[in-house]
């Protein structure tokens, strides 16, 4: 790893907005504009910009290429219809999680991947590891893109002046090729990790700051406001997106997580199918609860939960939810104590009740 | 840049205290500290009559971000809490030298004071 923190094509842009920088998986990266909350309900309410150039992405292309990626995703792959775009996990053996990933596909031998920012140059060597006799070749274009996010109930109002590209037919998860503000051969896909209807955009990065200005300014008279990283973290959370080393990791399974819906184990087998299994079968020891607290201090990452006098596990990711007005979270909890309605959570020696949710806070 | 008044002691930490002829002082956190903090959601104060001495934590703030110790610029007895930001915290962000006061207190030793940063020795920290 490097000392030094990587820019996106975007960072003159961002202290130009007045975005507040700071590292962030190695990058410059602004987590706020003008306040967390504010940003947060400009996505609800009209729409929000967000820089997310730091994600990384590879290309992954060849005659085997849907075999190949369908044995080391837990997801089914080969199933994918080209023009659609498809959320995964990607497991070590143990059923750890190596990333999570939302997967592309191009043609029906070419995919392009998106990969978490502090995860890429790990995800395309496991990918490269896991080749063996596949006819399959890994690129890495993490450089070559920049990623905006354009979120929020006007997105699509938004976006559509500013691109001759038709977005009605894009169904969600799905994607097509095309021009916005005069940039050529991006990728505009109906997919986001806020909640709130929206699109991403994957763009060349020289052609970056030309289309994020014209984005900014057509929809600024309809309330587009720029968002940074904080109000995506908060964003998240209250629709129970999980985040890579919060919600899951390499030890925290997809199974735990409660993203089972996405391990396909009826299909061919895959790396960590085996491990999976046996916590679906029998249970896993320890699970992600989603919660939020009728009190005014924040469980944050860390934070321990208790049953009575027994600690049971701890906080994964802790913020106020700006709909709610309350706090909410994420923690791992011990197995047996994860319906439990007696969890209490230790925030500076104060014991405050966990109301488990079932439901995302937002749909 | 920050705002920093001239009429005010402050803290390293950033919280800052303004002395009355009478003896009591009122505390809050400086306009620096609130735009590091970012949006505030809760500021838990002290009840009145509780004693801190210099540099002890007498409250909590704390931003969709971080909580944040508040610390005693001085040793005091507390008078009274700003019952205000209980349903405004987010006055902090707004007036941190105005309604956002956090707590008025009785000073317990006024020449502990001296070892306060005036407002030229705290912008020289910022």
């Amino acid at each position: 790893m490097s000392d030094t923190l990587s820019r996106t094509p975007l960072f003159a842009l961002h202290v130009e907005l007045g975005g507040r920088i700071v590292p962030f998986a190695g990058w410059e990266m602004p987590v706020q504009y003008t306040g967390i909350i504010e940003e947060h309900m400009a996505v609800r309410k009209t729409a929000g910009f967000f820089d997310v150039s730091h994600m990384g992405e590879a290309r992954v292309r060849g005659r085997d290429a849907a075999k190949f990626l369908d044995g080391i995703m837990t997801n089914e792959m080969a199933t994918i219809k080209v023009g659609m775009a498809r959320y995964t996990v990607m497991c070590q053996p143990d059923g750890g999680c190596v990333d999570d990933l939302i997967v592309y596909r191009l043609a029906e031998e070419e995919f392009l991947i998106c990969l978490n920012a502090s995860n890429a140059p790990k995800d395309i060597a496991w990918m490269r590891a896991h080749i063996g006799a596949h006819q399959v070749e890994v690129l890495d274009e993490c450089a070559a893109w920049a990623q905006l996010a354009l979120q929020g109930p006007l997105a699509e109002k938004i976006l559509a002046l500013v691109t001759s590209t038709p977005l009605a037919p894009i169904k969600r998860f799905g994607f097509v090729l095309g021009e916005v503000a005069g940039a050529a051969g991006c990728i505009i896909s109906r997919t986001g990790y806020t909640g709130s209807p929206g699109f991403e955009i994957y763009l060349p990065a020289a052609s970056a700051e030309k289309v994020a200005r014209a984005l900014l300014a057509a929809g600024k008279p309809h309330g587009l406001v720029p968002a940074g990283l904080g109000a995506r973290d908060s964003l998240r959370l209250e629709a129970n997106y999980p985040l890579y080393g919060h919600e899951i990791s390499e030890r925290i399974s997809p199974i735990q997580a409660g993203l089972g819906w996405t391990v396909k184990f009826a299909k061919s087998e895959f790396i960590g199918r085996e491990a999976l299994h046996r916590q679906a079968q029998g249970g896993p020891s320890s699970s992600v609860v989603l919660f939020s607290l009728d009190d005014r201090r924040i469980a944050r990452q860390g934070a321990v939960v208790f049953s009575g006098e027994t600690p049971v596990g701890e906080v994964l990711s802790g913020t106020q939810s700006p709909i709610l007005g309350k706090p909410i979270g994420t923690a791992l909890v011990a197995a047996g104590h994860a319906a439990s309605g007696t969890l209490t959570v230790d925030i500076r020696g104060n014991r405050i009740p966990l109301l488990l949710a079932t439901e995302p806070f937002v749909k | 840049m920050s705002n920093v008044p001239a009429d005010l002691h402050y803290t390293k930490d950033h919280e800052w205290i303004k002395v009355a002829a009478d003896g009591t002082a009122v505390i809050g956190i400086t306009d620096h500290a609130q735009a590091a903090l970012g949006d505030v959601t809760f500021v838990d104060l002290p009840k009145v009559g509780a004693s801190f001495n210099h540099g002890d934590v007498f409250g909590t703030v704390e931003s969709v971000k971080a909580a944040s110790d508040l610390y005693s610029p001085i040793s005091c007895e507390v008078l009274e809490a700003n019952s205000g930001l209980n349903n405004s915290p987010d006055l902090v962000n707004r007036e941190p030298y105005g309604g956002a006061w956090m707590i008025k207190v009785k000073v317990k030793n006024p020449a502990e004071l001296a070892s306060l940063l005036d407002a030229a020795g705290y912008a020289a920290t910022l």
